[in-house]
């Protein structure tokens, strides 16, 4: 096992119900892994412990072992505030924060944390918008209220602010079930970008866009997980029936 | 199409009804409102903002020191009641969601539903006693203790509407859960948290009951918060039952001042809470 995080044996519990059961995988560094399977697999779930979300939920229980850069995620000195500025997070529907400008929002995860050079900030906010090929739009507008941007330049401005703080990983929740077709085409051809600097784990609905933008691909079923490996070898020659079987749209 | 059924009788009827109870309701309203026009409008006048009341028999005066003392009095409950209502709702919604929470909501309830003569007999034994005196700063803790769970609660509301996936896009940004509930999710919820403040200040500055034992009042300046000092809503009834004519003008002026007031603080909470 030789991943940037690395799965073993990992369970999460809400209460009785056993939501992800007994996980090991490995998610390598610079790749893009997708986890797929129908809803109710657990993949949410499984993603939302890679950044420790569920320490809010007083009933969630994670075990096993986690190992990011092979530091246990879950030992007990381990500040979970540091790991989230390691992993960052991008989610479902776009969530700007939407009593803050467009410039402030890429650099919410400084600001909210600290006070912050003017000139330090305007560099960082120019390259992240660059990034995330949202400077030309907004450039003009960054006073602007965040609101004011479209489904998929919220969810671009997302992940310039997830970016913004420099994370390791970085953990995509669906972020393309609330877009059109075109905002998701972008926000795909960005992830392909990304992948050079960030190890990128992507929970996705959608099989096809599964295949487009992941290098290894993992199928969830009932809190199992099923099998994984390369994306073409998962898309083509699955080993699993009920792989296949999903894959193919025969349930799910 | 037959004309008048029963069905659109019943209906007619039904809205009638409530037509008239809602008539019924703003009766009252507009009465107070009038009336307080009537008598008090024509005692307002430059002095009543000015001055201090006159020695009796003599005419003119104002309630200048009533007015001052009112708005100190909710200066010093609003530093001691805010910040412990609103921390108070924060450490709730986002900290503690457990059986203490539970508890503590129900104490705010019992709280507000207190009788307000009984928070100023609580101010009486805990700062007049000790103190040997009524003072400014005793009617400031019973109104602030009024202010308290009328706060909280309405803070509570407004935070547990922030959506929960501004909570986590903080979170998920290696910002710590203390500074997320004040930097994300209390920004978020400002203008209802404005609204809740605005009115808990409505409702402080008409009080007199918690004042009678605490700031007692004053028939003159006073700046001094361990001094007793007055306040409009006693002066209002000081004056109103003393046998004088003049000082009754001025009990209505003082009155309608208060009235609009408060309009004024309700029409603003209002104006706040609409604007998105």
């Amino acid at each position: 096992m030789n991943g940037k995080v690395t799965l073993e044996n990992m369970s999460v519990h809400f209460g009785n119900n056993h939501a992800v059961k007994n996980v090991s995988m490995d998610f390598a560094a610079h790749s893009v892994t997708a986890i797929i399977g129908p809803s109710g697999c657990g993949k949410s779930t499984l993603l939302r412990s890679l950044n420790r979300m569920h320490d809010l939920v007083p009933s969630a229980k994670v075990s096993g072992t986690i190992l990011v850069d092979g530091k246990n995620l879950y030992d007990r000195s381990i500040d979970p505030v540091a790991i989230r500025r390691k992993i960052g997070m991008v989610f479902q529907k776009p969530n700007p924060f939407p009593a803050m400008s467009i410039y402030d929002n890429v650099v919410a995860g400084y600001k909210l944390n600290s006070r912050m050079n003017r000139a330090v900030a305007d560099e960082i906010v120019e390259t992240c918008l660059k990034r995330v090929a949202l400077w030309d739009e907004v450039k003009d507008r960054l006073k602007s209220s965040a609101m004011d941007l479209s489904g998929g330049q919220q969810q671009r401005l997302c992940i310039a602010r997830t970016i913004a703080v420099q994370p390791e990983v970085i953990l995509m929740d669906e972020p393309c079930s609330a877009l059109d077709p075109i905002a998701t085409l972008k926000i795909e051809e960005l992830i392909e970008e990304l992948k050079e600097r960030f190890t990128i784990i992507i929970v996705t609905h959608n099989m096809q866009q599964a295949a487009r933008v992941s290098d290894s691909t993992a199928f969830m079923y009932m809190g199992e997980l099923v099998e994984n490996g390369a994306t073409k070898k998962i898309f083509t020659t699955p080993e699993k029936k009920q792989t296949e079987d999903y894959i193919t749209g025969r349930f799910g | 199409m037959q004309g008048m059924t029963v069905r659109h009788i019943k209906n007619h009827a039904a809205r009638a009804i409530m037509l008239i109870a809602t008539l019924i309701l703003l009766t009252p309203l507009c009465l107070i409102f009038f009336h307080l026009l009537k008598m008090g409008f024509s005692s307002l006048s430059l002095d009543f903002f000015t001055q201090i009341p006159k020695p009796t028999g003599e005419s003119g005066g104002g309630m200048a020191n009533g007015i001052f003392g009112s708005s100190l009095l909710i200066l010093f409950a609003s530093l001691l009641g805010l910040p412990i209502g609103v921390l108070g709702a924060v450490y709730l919604t986002e900290f503690n969601g457990g059986r203490f929470a539970t508890t503590i909501r129900f104490s705010a309830d019992v709280l507000a539903g207190v009788p307000s003569i009984i928070t100023g007999m609580v101010a009486y034994s805990l700062l007049v006693l000790p103190m040997k005196g009524f003072s400014a700063l005793a009617g400031a803790v019973a109104l602030s203790l009024i202010m308290i769970p009328i706060v909280l609660r309405t803070t509570e509301e407004q935070l547990k509407m922030v959506p929960g996936t501004l909570r986590e896009a903080s979170l998920a940004l290696g910002v710590p859960l203390w500074r997320t509930s004040l930097k994300v999710i209390l920004v978020s919820a400002r203008k209802g948290v404005i609204t809740g403040i605005l009115l808990a200040v409505a409702r402080i500055a008409g009080e007199s009951a918690p004042l009678l034992f605490t700031a007692l009042g004053n028939q003159f300046w006073s700046r001094n918060l361990t001094e007793p000092i007055a306040a409009l809503p006693l002066q209002i009834f000081s004056f109103a039952i003393a046998p004088y004519e003049e000082w009754h003008r001025l009990a209505w002026a003082g009155a309608l001042v208060l009235v609009v007031t408060m309009f004024t603080l309700n029409l603003g909470a209002r104006l706040i809470g609409r604007r998105s």
